[in-house]
């Protein structure tokens, strides 16, 4: 916004000539740092919800550095992956820490990416004008579930083999090009080595260049129209003489001192997974994934890894394969759809009436019991249940242009507030 | 300057230069979707597997291993075949009109030979390995269980000449791969053509 109002080397703390204009004739260096960091105005009320942003940037880099380092003693074939996994575990040097680095930071990117998707719900941050921000997340979150999915099958045990079967057969689902289309990804007749080493290359090296791609655009677009705050109030619309938003403050160093704060607390609970619990009771690492994988034998009970749980519930609540392969898809699928299912004419919960307080309650309700009921095997009340919740997750979709457009909501502020 | 540019020509050159590039594009995208086909060490290692059952008793189960997946060779006794009728009421596909069978194999009992079972062990829902079930009236599976496969993952059950059930979530019988009988009790599985 503002690198035209200053000159090249002007930076605070920054000697006028020498390297620092050199450089900044050749490369924008200080403009970029003062449009994304040090002059990049976000509201002065954020609370501790706005932090899962900044920390999922914190994840994808540990699960850069450690996959990168994964890759270095890893084999991608069905007959040297499991012992390759093994032999990491077990023989190379600091090589089980860097795999449950790499195996918790999985399930931490989703805690954190569902938190940072629940704050967008909560704060309206997907309302006008900041719909296409959430259009690239929700790109972003279904790269992250390839991405996972991919990943899941390379340690070759017998729920990442079985896994990948079940969720590599739902589109032979589709109608006529089903069966030749899951041939076609599979690369073989089953799930086989030519499957894993071409999970491997996407997992390694196609997703985590879409999803870093994806993360720049969701930034740009986000730092084009400004972020969203817990009131929901346009801040660009107050703005002081200098031209700098007057509830707004730097980026660099008020939010950031405050995100490296969460960091911290992050980091505790990151070692502690880590360090005492890498399995996390079956639900991180699951414990039939301890037996090298068996074409021909089936486990007793298959389940995914808990953050695909809620819909593979969904999956499961429908007695028909094509309609429950449907369903789930449209599980994730309507979420990039939430801009303009949302009527109301005010974005934070703050000022939202009990209608829409209900639906999301009900909401998480129905996502938390059926992320349980995904783990669970579908015997007869857990299958009702799952239908019950299956229509309250989708009631909060289909219902919202209704009950977000009778909803009464409170005047918002002009500016922001302070509620604590 | 600007009025002498023909804007509807230089339109029409854009146009047709995104065209022929998108052309170009399709073109060059073909050999890399079609590297993701099988391939031929794939398909050669997919091919038929010989299969000798003389000593398969009646109401065993042999499992082999084709293109990476179970296949069930069941010799079904008499008491079976007569489980098989009775559950016709119940499955979805009774009568086999589904094309989940060669032509050879779409009547009664889903075989060449009545007593000899051939099936792709793979559950036509989501590719689990069903369980072959032969107890009678288990507790897990019901008082009118008579017998047949019952798929841990999803619940999905088949009766004794893989006939899904009715109420399931797989929704179609187990697949009869191709095969012939080479000579009484030798089958080729993969292929019902040709020589071995």
């Amino acid at each position: 916004m503002s690198s035209s109002q200053h000159e090249v080397g002007q930076m605070a703390g920054r000697r006028e000539g020498g390297f620092n204009q050199w450089l900044n004739k050749r490369f924008p260096l200080d403009s970029l740092l003062r449009d994304h960091i040090t002059e990049y105005y976000a509201s002065k009320n954020l609370n501790w919800w706005s932090v899962f942003g900044s920390l999922a940037m914190v994840v994808l880099v540990i699960q850069i550095v450690t996959g990168i380092f994964l890759t270095m003693s890893y084999k991608p074939s069905a007959a040297e992956a499991f012992a390759s996994v093994e032999y990491i575990m077990r023989d190379v040097n600091w090589g089980w820490l860097i795999r449950y680095m790499h195996s918790t930071g999985a399930s931490m990117f989703f805690i954190v990416v569902y938190l940072h998707m629940f704050r967008s719900i909560i704060y309206g941050s997907y309302k006008s004008p900041r719909e296409l921000i959430w259009i690239f997340g929700m790109f972003i979150y279904l790269a992250l579930a390839a991405e996972a999915f991919f990943g899941y099958l390379l340690p070759w045990g017998q729920m990442s083999y079985w896994g990948a079967q079940v969720i590599v057969s739902l589109f032979g689902a589709i109608p006529v090009v089903g069966e030749s289309l899951v041939e076609w990804i599979r690369g073989d007749y089953f799930i086989s080595d030519i499957t894993l080493n071409r999970f491997f290359a996407l997992h390694v090296i196609a997703l985590p260049l879409v999803l870093v791609g994806l993360v720049v655009v969701h930034i740009m677009a986000l730092h084009e129209v400004g972020s969203n705050n817990p009131d929901g109030v346009e801040i660009k619309e107050k703005k002081g003489p200098d031209g700098v938003p007057l509830d707004g403050v730097a980026f660099h160093p008020y939010h950031t001192a405050k995100d490296l704060v969460a960091f911290v607390a992050f980091a505790i609970v990151f070692s502690a997974v880590v360090f005492f619990a890498p399995e996390m009771g079956g639900y991180f690492l699951e414990h039939a994934n301890f037996e090298a994988a068996d074409p021909l034998k089936t486990p007793e009970h298959i389940a995914p890894v808990w953050y695909f749980t809620p819909f593979y519930a969904i999956l499961r609540a429908v007695p028909d394969k094509l309609g429950g392969v449907i369903l789930m898809g449209s599980a994730m699928i309507l979420l990039f759809f939430l801009p303009w299912l949302d009527r109301s004419p005010v974005k934070s919960i703050r000022y939202r009436g009990w209608m829409f307080k209900t639906a999301v309650a009900l909401f998480v309700l129905s996502f938390f019991v059926l992320g349980f009921l995904g783990t669970q095997p579908a015997t007869g009340l857990y299958t009702s249940m799952a239908r019950v919740f299956t229509v309250v997750y989708f009631a909060f979709f289909l219902l919202m242009p209704i009950y977000t457009k009778l909803d009464k909501t409170k005047p918002v502020p002009e500016r922001v507030v302070y509620h604590d | 300057m600007s009025e002498d540019v023909d804007l509807s020509r230089r339109h029409f050159l854009g146009v047709a230069t995104a065209v022929t590039g998108g052309v170009g594009a399709v073109f060059a995208a073909t050999p890399f979707l079609a590297s993701w086909q099988p391939s031929a060490r794939a398909q050669a290692l997919g091919a038929p597997v010989e299969v000798d059952i003389g000593k398969l008793e009646p109401g065993a189960l042999l499992k082999v291993e084709w293109r990476g997946k179970p296949v069930w060779i069941l010799r079904r006794t008499d008491a079976m075949l007569e489980r098989v009728r009775e559950t016709d009421e119940e499955v979805r596909d009774p009568a086999s009109e589904q094309p989940q069978q060669p032509d050879y194999a779409r009547n009664e009992y889903r075989a060449i030979k009545p007593d000899i079972l051939i099936v792709v062990g793979s559950c036509t829902h989501l590719g689990c390995s069903p369980i072959e079930r032969f107890d009678l009236a288990p507790a897990d599976l019901g008082p009118d269980w008579r017998g047949g496969f019952y798929c841990p993952c999803h619940g999905s059950k088949f009766d004794l000449a893989g006939r899904v059930y009715k109420g399931v979530p797989a929704p179609l019988n187990l697949p009869v791969p191709p095969h012939r009988y080479l000579s009484d009790s030798v089958i080729l599985i993969g292929s019902d053509t040709g020589v071995a």
